[in-house]
Parts: C-alpha cells; structure tokens; sequence
C-alpha cells in the first residue's frame, strides 16, 4: 500500500555481508561450535532463504545479522559498517509470535515507535500497517485472542511499522497450520515487493524457500557451513507444481540428505 | 425436607436463582426462620450470667429476620445486589443458625464460659459502649498501617526490580533479603528502637518490613522469570534499558508482584499488634493487648472482627485493582 512512500525501494533496503563467521556457544562449560566459516553477500532488497536441518545455526546467523549478538569470529556488515548492536533498521521476527501479551494488538504495534520516541510523529502509521495485514478490526485485542496467524501478522506488523531495511524471519509461519500458511506465505511476498526491504528468511520447508526466495542457500549440519546455492528465476506469482521448481525441489531434498524417493 | 436442604446448602453454584415459580426467595424466607430462631432464644430463655445487651441483640436479630422475610419477595427486583444476596442466601442461613448456637452454648447454657468466651450479646454491647474508642483505634490504626504498608510495598517494589534486573544487586542483595526475611517483627524491637527517633516511626517500619519483603521477593522473581525473547523483541525494535525495565520487565512480572502484595497484606495485619506494642496509644492492636491484659476478651473479640472486615474488605479492594490492572491474563490462567 503506501508504505513506499516517495523514496525508492534501493534507499530503503540493505546488503548484507557475512564473512568468514564461525560462532561459538558456551553450554554447561562444553563449547558448542554452531557456525563454521559462513560467508554470504546479500543484495540489497534481495530475497534469501536459508535451508538447513533444524539446530543447525540458522537462527544464530539471523541473531548476528540483527545484532543481538556478536560473532565469534568473522564479521557481519550492513552496507559495509559492522553490525555491532541493534537496530530497528534490522528486524527479527520469531518463529513464535512473541507478542507482549499485557499490550493490545495496537500497542505492541506502537513498541517499536513509542521505544523511540516516535510514537506521537508517526502514530498514523500504526493504522496503515495494520491494515496492511489485514488486522484493522482487532487493534484493542489482546494477543491471547487472537488466532496463530493473526498474531503472527500482528508480529508482522509491529516490524513493518519501523521500516526496517532488512527483516530477518526466523521460521515465521512454522507453527501455523498448512492453510493459514500458504495465504501467510503470499501475505509476506506482497509486503516484500511493495515495502522493498532486504528479506533473510530461516526455514526447513524446502518449497517454501522456493516459492519466495530469489536464492535459496543450504547449510549443512551443525556446525553450519554453506552446502548449496540456488538460483531461483521464475516470477512470481510461483506455482509448487511448476516443473523448475519440482525438480529444484528435488535437487536441494538431496543436498539435505534425503533421498528423491520422498 | 432433604430435598430442601440440597437446594439450600448444595444449591448455590448451580442455581444462581434460587427463586421459586412464584417469586419467593427460598433461602431469604430461611434465614428469616433461623434468625428469628436466634432472636426467640435470646430473649425467651434466661440467662445464666447477666451479659450487656441481651435485648438489643434480640431485637437486631428480629430486625434480621424481618428484613430477610421482606427480601424473601422483594429481592428479585433489586438487580445486581439481589443477585448478590441470592448467591449469599445459604450463608445467611447458616449465619442465623450459628448465631443461635452462639447464643445457647454461652449466654444460655453457659457451657463455654465467662470470661474467655462471650456471647454475641457481649460483643454487641462492646460495639454499643465503647464505639467511640474502637473508632479512634481504627483511625489510628489505618494510619500506621497506611504509612507502613504503602512505603514497604514501594521499597519493596523498587528493591525487587532491582534484584531481578541487575546480576551484581541480586549478588549482594538476594542472600541479604534471604536473611532478613524470616525473621519475626518482634525480633526487631530492640534495633528499631536506638534506630529511629519515636516509636511511631518505628512502629511504621515493622509494619513496612513485613509487607515489603514479600513483594519485594517475588517482584525479584518475576523479573527474573521473563521471557528473554521479550528482550531481544524489544531491543530489536529499538529499546534502551529503560524501556525495557519499565514498559518491560515490570509488567511482566506484576503478576507476581501482585501474589507479593497479597502476603504483604495478610503479613501487615499479623504485625499490627507487634508493631503497636512500642508505646502506642491507641489503635486496633494496642485495643487487643490492653483488653487481653484485663481479660476483657469480649473486647478483643469485638476488635478481633473489626479488624478482619477491615482486612477482608483491602483484600478485595487489591483483587478489584488486579483485575484492572491484570486484564489481559484473561485466557491465559
């Protein structure tokens, strides 16, 4: 809708930079190697998925690129700076809602305004971004009334609203139910090519990585390390049963280590 | 009859309307028999020592009895306070019968006797002679208890955000409070005395201690226990540690701040009597230990119940202030 408002969608996106990042947990005084070597550039208002077994690294990737940690070794850079800390320039989104449940729907919408200091400016954007995700008629709910989707278009919309300039989705529409997840999947193409920011998706749903992304990446067990590339040209809107995806699909089911017979 | 006694006594729950075809509050029509069973033993039977006020209780349970036998038919058009008084109907039942037993095993019988028991003639007529005093009490009772349990909550408040927020205060603070909480008021009489300047004060500081402590344990734990994906949320959309104490932190954990203001209030109250032994002058708690000392139990009894309406009625007052507070929980306890 009116999210790109008069600048164009280049200024309102970011590359991504990842390079040479190995990262370490320390659990129960084990060291814990969850990357090894990751190096990926991201065009800015690119559309990337990452693929992988699950506890491989992924999300890890998308906590460093959003800030929340730094890594270990290597560097992550947003137009060449370094990521050091947080910014509502480069949001998360969990694969839970994780709402604030004492906020009304607009009120956690507003967070990311009110935490800085933009609430009274901007508060008509709160509107415009909920009803970008359809969720006009629920802004006084609270988030324990509202059905799996709609929080998660809630959650959605509370990172819309800062126009971020890069979204970082980690497993998004995991707990949602097949239906629900298709009519989200669509939702999300929509406000990528309109809003035109850099989107990172985290997922292990092979045709959901082929359905949005322009490039499909494969990491590989834990520790992580980049597996596979794939390119994926079709236009969108993309059908599953097209005959390039379904034999992309296969291709990548096999670099995850699964036989063509599934 | 059985069938009777089911409605009465098992009745409440599942028949909020306890009213018959014809309009008749069952229930009320009830209790207006057993308090006017009350009324009726009281003044029939003798008694067998001479207590205050054996007609003026006689007459407040007829009174009872008539006001019950009115509701009995009028209570349908009352709304919500009828709805109320026909949720309470079998208490009030009850009410009348336990008054009557009351009455019989002390005044009548005198089976549970003078001086350590009272009939509720003998309460009655503490009301009736000493108002006065028992009024003042309170007064100054609910301003100790004012200063002490609003400034204990507060201290107690802040010092468990704090706590729960800030590894190097939960350091040294935590087995500190671990500490100190367990410790009974009393204990404290002798420092408070050399440490504050009357005893008002340091009265106000027993009752403090003793309201602020649990809530300041269980603030600490409740912000301790948020979700740490709330952080990184909040971080992410740019928060700075403020936000993420005040607009964080904190309403994540009033549920459990609120369970810590419920204990501080019962505690306060367990502690008045404590704190009103240093030299105080009136109130509810100097009232018991003045009249325990006389064996007046009568009037400890009597200070007794106004003491627990009191303390019932700010109970219900912080659930009615949790409830508003607390909304959106609704769907998730």
């Amino acid at each position: 809708m009116s999210l790109a408002i008069a600048e164009s969608p280049v200024s309102r996106s970011i590359a991504l930079d990842v390079e040479a990042v190995s990262h370490r947990y320390e659990l129960d005084g084990k060291e814990l190697q969850v990357l090894d070597g990751v190096s990926l550039s991201i065009a800015p208002g690119e559309f990337v998925a990452l693929l992988g077994p699950s506890g491989c690294g992924k999300s890890t990737l998308l906590r460093l690129a959003a800030g929340l940690e730094t890594p270990t070794a290597g560097s992550v850079r947003e137009d060449g700076r370094p990521i050091t800390a947080p910014d509502p320039d480069r949001i998360l989104v969990f694969q839970d809602a994780t709402l604030f449940p004492w906020r009304t729907v607009r009120a956690n919408v507003a967070t990311g305004l009110e935490a800085r200091g933009l609430l009274r400016a901007q508060a008509h954007r709160i509107d415009e971004v909920l009803r970008l995700v359809k969720l006009e008629g629920f802004a006084e709910f609270f988030p324990h009334q509202l059905s799996g989707g709609m929080a998660q278009r809630a959650a959605l919309a509370r990172a819309l609203v800062n126009d971020p300039k890069l979204l970082l989705l980690d497993e998004p529409f995991g707990k949602l139910d097949s239906l629900t997840r298709l009519r989200m999947q669509n939702e999300l193409l929509d406000l990528w090519k309109s809003a035109g920011f850099t989107a990172l998706l985290v997922t292990h749903d092979v045709e959901e990585a082929l359905l949005l992304a322009d490039r499909v990446i494969v990491l590989s067990d834990r520790p992580a390390s980049i597996v596979a590339e794939v390119r994926v040209d079709q236009p969108h809107p993309r059908r599953r049963d097209d005959a390039t995806l379904v034999a992309l699909r296969r291709s990548l089911l096999e670099k995850l280590g699964i036989s063509h017979d599934v | 009859m059985s069938a009777a006694v089911e409605e009465t006594f098992g009745g409440a729950g599942r028949q909020p309307f306890a009213l018959t075809a014809a309009g008749i509050w069952r229930n009320g029509l009830l209790a207006a028999g057993t308090w006017f069973l009350a009324a009726a033993l009281t003044y029939g039977l003798p008694d067998v020592i001479v207590w205050g006020a054996t007609d003026a209780f006689a007459a407040v349970m007829l009174a009872g009895a008539g006001v019950f036998l009115t509701l009995s038919v009028t209570v349908h058009r009352l709304g919500g306070l009828g709805r109320t008084l026909v949720h309470y109907g079998p208490w009030f039942v009850v009410l009348g019968l336990w008054l009557a037993a009351w009455e019989v095993l002390t005044a009548k019988l005198g089976w549970l006797p003078k001086p350590f028991f009272s009939p509720p003639q003998g309460l009655l007529h503490v009301y009736v002679t000493d108002w006065e005093r028992l009024l003042i009490c309170v007064a100054y009772t609910g301003r100790l208890w004012g200063l002490g349990f609003f400034s204990g909550i507060l201290v107690g408040f802040a010092a468990g955000v704090a706590l729960g927020w800030s590894k190097r205060f939960a350091y040294w603070g935590m087995p500190l409070l671990k500490l100190i909480g367990p410790v009974p008021a009393s204990a404290w009489i002798p420092c408070t005395f050399f440490i504050f300047p009357t005893t008002f004060h340091a009265s106000i500081f027993l009752v403090a201690l003793a309201s602020g402590i649990p809530v300041a344990i269980l603030t600490a734990a409740g912000v301790g226990q948020v979700n740490r994906s709330f952080y990184d949320v909040a971080r992410t959309l740019g928060a700075d540690n403020r936000f993420l104490v005040l607009k964080v932190a904190i309403p994540a954990s009033l549920p459990n701040v609120f369970v810590g203001l419920f204990m501080g209030l019962y505690y306060s109250f367990a502690v008045l009597v404590v704190a009103e032994m240093l030299g105080a002058k009136f109130g509810l708690g100097w009232y018991l230990q003045f009249n325990t000392a006389y064996s007046a139990y009568a009037n400890v009894y009597a200070a007794l119940i106004v003491m627990a309406l009191i303390c019932a009625g700010l109970v219900r007052l912080l659930f009615l202030v949790r409830d508003r507070l607390l909304g959106w929980q609704k769907g998730i306890l």
